[in-house]
């Protein structure tokens, strides 16, 4: 915690003489920065469940964040404080505070740059590494230590970090994490061979390793066997200990092919023995495979994508599990799309680390300007399919001193294999078109399946699928050139869990200040006729070039919101929300 | 914990007063690692357009005012390059999810600008984005001279007008 009040000081110190100076000395000295605030004000429901006691009597919640960033030729540092005071329904309980988890000074000379301090990185597509941050989803497990680059010839970029990562506010402790240390090589032969320099097909290959050490604890199970010395039962106690690693590896190589308007990228990695909390202390290794197909040319876009992951849940905590998900070292994103509208987006999918196979294919078409269908403006197509699946696992005997899985090898399966069960499936279609210079509109069609006991529960069965189909109406009206009125549509219609809903949303833009908004969500559907609830909002928004502020009131329904395959639960509340975001 | 409340009390609004007050002071474009929609390296110093105007959007194939801002400046980018010589660049901030997905949408959308790929965010953090779209309009030094957050219908008109004030030498707003 003296790191940081030291650094702050020294931030303050660098920056307020040049704050002071005019600008012509400090010659692109600069400090930037943003803030966001979000406020809420709950009151009771007693429909929805929420009372007092249900709110632990917080009658407000706050998140709110405030990033400096100085820079001045080759040299940066910027710091980010957070407050949680308390934090909003569906942040976790221990973000509670107020303090700076993010700071750091950056340095470049010629083709090495060096980040001291909190950082983020991401190795190829992340399956191996990634530290990232989502506000709203509350997620940020950023690294603390040193972060290097370093270019010795064009076309070459090496990269080498070590560090600890951001577990809410505990500072590091030996043994309430590990230390993270990762390599990567990345190559674009084109730039380093000149013989290539020229050629049409690109090819760029990369490999990473990352490695995480940490002080295990210790695990120990009794074995009771008895035996018999003159007709006499004696009873002999074995004491076994479940050998954790202390070093995980894990290792990743990827290609990047493209020509023209077609590329192909694919990544493989594998991780060494990591028995841990969310793959039930099994010795197996970790394996994923993920490749994308890409084509295409003016009007038309074709997308392919697939992968296949086991056993690949990488924390830098062997017991750490659960949500909010931290310490994750690496990053396995979901393979569906990410919906823009509500109804669309109520089931999203959330990746399942310990094995999964998914496949996602789009094609985006333009229909041209001038042709019967295309009209004045053109219409654009978008056919999105996604699917995940299990994989074949075929489970070993269970050990007889855990009388368990754990400390075995779990199962067996073969690379690439699918299983048979399904977790989600969804196909859906959209239409933008524009009518004319005052209309224009969004139609949509989504049918989904959802598999709510494993992305919820983890309960491996398809006792629970809901299937869903979805239809929007998105409607734009401009009757001035600044402004204009939007109309969303929506409806869902389920048989299963909480049945039918509607959802209609009616904006009124004055562009570029305004907004005013209302909403209702009626789940009319819900086999429970108390909660057939009409979920109302108003709201309205200022926005004054970088500065922007927006106040909503109304009910919030439960629901998951996911980020990149990252999910938090929002639980269901009524009241007040108030959004302050300025950059400067 | 206390001492560093204080601090950032203290560093917090001291630095803000400082940037209102100089909020038309231009600030140079951050240098940063981009990679292009085919996957090959791209730092920001390399955005060009020889002493014109240029602007840029952070936007993310899951977002629908993003969407619907580049759908709509789109339509008008032929218009505002013959009046104005401006040059867009789109930064998508897809992660790698969607980041392969982004080269097809853009082409199946039809759009003409630019468009690079911020994977991990690197560019978005230095350039203090909140949340897409954002826009910034930079001069022909490629300062930055004005941004914006969100899109309503209709903003586009402001963009183009802030770039002929650019051009004209006016103040931008």
């Amino acid at each position: 915690m003296k790191s940081i009040i030291y650094f702050s000081i020294f931030l303050l110190c660098i920056t307020g003489p040049f704050v002071a100076l005019s600008q012509g000395i400090t010659e692109g000295a600069k400090v930037t920065g943003n803030i966001q605030i979000d406020g809420q004000y709950y009151t009771e429901n007693e429909t929805l469940g929420i009372t007092d006691s249900s709110l632990n009597y917080r009658k407000t919640g706050m998140n709110g964040f405030a990033n400096l960033l100085y820079t001045n030729g080759n040299f940066s540092a910027g710091m980010r404080m957070e407050s949680y005071l308390n934090p909003m329904l569906g942040f976790d309980s221990r973000y509670e505070g107020v303090g700076v988890p993010y700071w750091f000074a950056r340095y470049k000379t010629g083709s090495f740059e060096m980040t001291a301090g909190h950082f983020y990185e991401q190795f190829g597509s992340g399956l191996v590494l990634r530290s990232w941050e989502n506000w709203a989803l509350g997620y940020d497990n950023n690294l603390y230590g040193f972060n290097t680059s370093f270019s010795p010839i064009d076309g070459i970029t090496l990269k080498g970090l070590i560090g600890i990562q951001r577990y809410f506010w505990e500072p590091y402790e030996i043994g309430n994490r590990g230390i993270v240390k990762g390599f990567d090589a990345d190559f674009d032969l084109n730039e380093i061979f000149e013989k290539m320099a020229d050629c049409q097909t690109r090819i760029d290959i990369g490999g990473s390793f990352v490695s995480k050490y940490e002080k295990v604890p210790k695990v120990t199970y009794v074995v009771d066997s008895k035996y018999f010395i003159d007709s006499v039962e004696w009873n002999k106690q074995t004491v076994y200990e479940l050998k954790l690693p202390n070093n995980v590896g894990s290792w990743a190589a990827r290609v990047n092919i493209s020509n023209g308007g077609l590329n192909f990228y694919s990544e493989y990695a594998e991780k060494s023995n990591d028995p841990n909390a969310t793959n039930g202390q099994i010795y197996k290794k970790g394996t994923a495979l993920y490749s994308s197909l890409a084509y295409s040319t003016k009007g038309l876009g074709v997308f392919l994508s697939t992968k296949w992951i086991d056993n690949m849940s990488f924390k830098s905590k062997i017991t750490e599990t659960g949500t909010p998900p931290m310490l994750d070292i690496n990053y396995l994103p979901a393979i569906s799309k990410e919906h823009q509208y509500s109804l669309a987006a109520l089931y999203p999918y959330a990746t399942q680390p310990n094995g999964e196979f998914g496949f996602q294919g789009q094609i985006d078409y333009k229909i041209r300007k001038g042709t019967t269908l295309g009209g004045k403006y053109g219409t654009s197509l978008t056919l999105n399919y996604s699917l995940a699946k299990s994989i074949k696992k075929d489970t070993v005997a269970i050990s007889p001193i855990t009388n368990s899985w754990v400390g075995t090898q779990g199962y067996k399966t073969n690379f690439l294999s699918i299983g048979d069960l399904k977790y989600y499936t969804d196909v859906n279609f959209l239409i933008d078109k524009k009518f004319s210079n005052k209309w224009k509109g969004t139609f949509g069609y989504f049918n989904q399946s959802y598999n709510k006991n494993v992305i919820e529960e983890g309960i491996y069965n398809e006792n629970n699928m809901v299937k869903a189909n979805i239809a929007v109406v998105d409607l734009t009206y401009r009757f001035t050139p600044s402004k204009s009125f939007r109309l969303e549509t929506q409806g869902l219609w389920t048989k299963e869990d909480k049945g039918d809903w509607l959802s209609m949303l009616l904006e009124y833009n004055i562009s570029p200040t305004w907004f005013f908004a209302i909403s209702d969500e009626y789940n009319y559907g819900n086999p429970s006729d108390d909660l057939k609830i009409h979920y109302y909002n108003v709201a309205m928004g200022y926005t004054q070039n970088t500065t922007r502020f927006a106040l909503r009131y109304g009910l919030q329904r439960e629901g998951l919101l996911c980020v990149g395959g990252v999910c938090r639960y929002v639980p269901a509340s009524t009241g007040l929300t108030l959004t302050i975001t300025s950059t400067f | 914990m206390k001492k560093i409340i204080l601090l950032v009390l203290v560093v917090v609004p001291f630095t803000t007063l400082w940037a209102q007050g100089g909020s038309k002071a231009l600030f140079k474009l951050p240098e940063a690692n981009l990679q292009t929609m085919d996957g090959k390296p791209f730092n920001t110093k390399n955005l060009q357009n020889d002493g014109k105007p240029i602007l840029l959007t952070f936007w993310a194939t899951w977002c629908k005012p993003c969407m619907k801002e580049h759908d709509a400046i789109n339509d008008l980018y032929d218009e505002w390059i013959e009046e104005t010589g401006v040059k867009i660049y789109a930064i998508s901030i897809d992660d790698t999810r969607s980041a392969k997905r982004v080269m097809p949408t853009v082409n199946g959308k039809g759009w003409e600008f630019d468009v690079l790929l911020d994977t991990n965010g690197d560019f978005k953090r230095l350039m203090n984005v909140n949340i897409p779209p954002h826009v910034f309009v930079l001069n022909g030094k490629k300062e930055v001279v004005w941004q914006h957050v969100g899109y309503l219908d209709g903003d586009e008109a402001k963009y183009i007008d802030v770039i002929r004030n650019v051009l004209a030498g006016k103040p931008v707003e």
